[in-house]
């Protein structure tokens, strides 16, 4: 096991590296002056401008650029944003934010994702099954900020269930709404995933077998149906958490959350070169760990996968 | 066929007592024949009879044809072109009227026009991109499934790191850049969402390629002396199309999802470009006083979408018998 964690561990690196080193070639080197851009139309002031490329090692050449942008990571010292606060700084302030917004969102894309794939997987082809399935094909149909402009409209706005934009601090109770709609679409992955995987378990042998031993109706569906179904769900529910937190900017658009794809827009639409790194950066970091973690929970739900083979 | 037909009779005086329960079996004759007259049936005509029977598949072709017919002759439905009628101020906001049946949008333009015309990039967007993620993406995964060894090794890696940058983090990092800011076109947006949207269809075609390479047909090909590389082509291939093809039918969906996300942000196509992601992102102003601009170039998108997820599913059940519902 140890051995295995390691090995996984390595693989990360050149990910980590490839994916970190595509981001900032893709800011930094193609054609096209950050810097300049970063007047917009005002004419370009030489020694602003010298100033700032010295300080984001842009006169350096570009693989030292990004090894001192690597030392950086690794020093936790990211650079300023161009308002001149520290980038670590406004990441510390955003990612809370974002994280309980993800978190919130898996748990509730996880608990009625599962809950209703079980439930239509044990009534293959009934009534129930057939609705949830159309059900979950329109919203996964419906992209992100058209079905968060209608909950906005709908939920927000007419029936004044929920507040439709978030307030300072972003507390749990504002973001109900915009998890809910942040992982509606990963609900309907995750139902369809889980009956897909339940229909597949419940013919097998060892269901039968547990039935004939006299276990209850109720064993038999949450041991040895659910938690054998679980294993493709839990992968997909690991990788989902990087997207999550990645596709979080239009929601956090749509509802005004403070938070990391907030921030990022923000740096996107004035040419904040260094903070979007930084912020791409550790959303790789995020959805690469969640993965690492989704492999090793492996182990723990299907015994039969072992690593030291 | 009745029990005593199966048995010989006993040429005796005497009646032998069954012991035995009498058997019933299907004469050989009857599971060994062989209907010659058809022609032989493929994976693909199996599909297509299956296909013709599911009502998603027909309601979702039907839908994708009118769709298509709409972003080709975007004229033979609608009188107005927004590129020449002028929109009317006067007009802002106004609801239905004599041959504007949508209503108007805050600038006083009429809202069917537009989103009879903004389906053309939509569709451009998501066929395209489509395209490329398969002839990239498909070619990438085939080359790592049936070489393996170190070439699957490196390309498995390459993926890897595209698809740590989720595909509308990563087109939004390229959006911003300098050289894209002034110039943005369908095909910008193409050539982006291509390139970080390949690394799923190399991985589906990875896998079936594999599942394919160590087929007894493919030993057979290569036995009567084809090369390995042609044994790809005309045989790995073609018999590893169908999961391929399911997943680009809804990720053609996704594209046209992503490209009025992206023209929604305000990176994607240009303000000037007639587009429902920029339709929506304009009428948003005004949601709360008049949502009609912004519901109709949603339900167009949702539509689009929608059918091309639809035939994706469908086509998924007809080409996977283990996934078969029914």
């Amino acid at each position: 096991m140890a051995s295995y964690i390691l090995k996984r561990f390595l693989q990360l690196i050149p990910v980590f590296l490839g994916a970190t080193f595509l981001v900032y070639y893709l800011v930094f080197s193609l054609p096209g002056d950050p810097i300049a851009a970063l007047f917009g139309d005002k004419p370009v002031n030489p020694a602003v401008a010298a100033q700032l490329r010295t300080q984001y090692h842009l006169d350096q050449p570009f693989i030292v650029q990004y090894l001192l942008y690597l030392k950086g990571i690794f020093t936790l010292d990211l650079g300023q944003d161009f308002s001149g606060r520290p980038i670590a700084a406004v990441l510390g302030e955003v990612f809370p934010v974002t994280a309980r917004l993800a978190i919130m969102a898996l748990i509730f894309e996880a608990f009625f994702g599962i809950l209703f794939g079980l439930l239509a997987g044990l009534r293959k082809g009934k009534f129930f099954d057939g609705t949830v399935l159309v059900a979950s094909l329109i919203v996964i149909g419906i992209p992100i900020f058209v079905l968060g402009f209608l909950m906005q409209f709908v939920i927000g706005v007419q029936l004044k269930w929920a507040k439709p934009t978030v307030g300072a601090g972003a507390p749990i109770p504002d973001l109900i709404l915009p998890a809910l709609v942040l992982g509606l679409v990963s609900f309907a992955y995750v139902l369809r995933l889980t009956r897909t995987s339940v229909i597949e378990n419940m013919n097998a042998d060892y269901v039968r077998t547990a039935t004939a031993k006299g276990l209850s109706r109720s064993r038999v569906v949450t041991v040895h149906i659910l938690r054998n179904s679980l294993i493709p769900v839990v992968t997909f529910l690991g990788a989902d958490l990087g997207s999550l937190m990645g596709g979080a900017i239009v929601t956090e658009g749509i509802f005004n959350v403070p938070g990391v794809g907030n921030r990022l827009y923000r740096a996107v639409l004035s040419g904040e070169g260094p903070t979007v790194v930084s912020i791409v950066t550790l959303l790789v970091l995020v959805y690469v760990i969640a993965n690492l973690v989704v492999d090793l929970l492996y182990a723990w739900l299907d015994p039969r996968i072992r690593y030291d083979s | 066929m009745t029990p005593e037909n199966s048995y010989p009779k006993m040429d005796s005086t005497e009646a032998i007592p069954h012991f035995v329960a009498p058997l019933e079996e299907t004469p050989l004759q009857a599971t060994d024949k062989v209907n010659e007259d058809e022609a032989p049936s493929s994976m693909w005509k199996e599909a297509w009879r299956n296909l013709r029977r599911q009502p998603l598949f027909i309601l979702s072709a039907l839908l994708i044809i009118l769709v298509i017919l709409v972003a080709l002759f975007p004229g033979l439905f609608s009188p107005l072109n927004p590129a020449n009628d002028v929109c009317q101020l006067q007009n802002s906001n106004g609801p239905a009227a004599a041959g504007h049946p949508l209503g108007f949008t805050q600038q006083g333009c009429d809202v069917y026009a537009r989103v009879i015309f903004g389906t053309q990039n939509s569709v451009t967007v998501g066929v395209f991109t489509t395209l490329a993620v398969v002839l990239l993406g498909g070619a990438i995964g085939a080359l790592a499934g049936y070489y393996g060894g170190w070439v699957d090794a490196v390309l498995a890696r390459i993926s890897d790191i595209f698809f740590a940058l989720p595909m509308i983090l990563g087109a939004i990092v390229v959006m911003q850049l300098p050289m894209f800011r002034t110039s943005r076109t369908a095909w910008t947006l193409v050539i982006i969402l291509a390139l970080f949207g390949w690394p799923q269809v190399a991985r589906i075609t990875r896998g079936a390629v594999i599942e394919v390479r160590n087929a007894d047909f493919i030993k057979s090909a290569r036995s009567l002396g084809v090369s390995r590389f042609r044994a790809l082509l005309r045989h790995v291939i073609p018999n590893a199309m169908a999961p391929v093809i399911v997943v680009a039918t809804i990720s053609l969906g996704t594209f046209i999802a992503a490209e009025s996300t992206l023209s929604f942000l305000g990176i994607g196509l240009p303000p000037s470009a007639m587009s429902w992601g920029n339709d929506i992102q304009s009428a948003q102003a005004s949601l709360r006083s008049n949502p009609w601009p912004l519901l109709w170039p949603s339900f167009a998108l949702i539509l689009t979408v929608l059918s091309f997820m639809m035939l994706g599913d469908a086509l998924r059940d007809a080409l996977d018998p283990k996934a078969r519902k029914r």
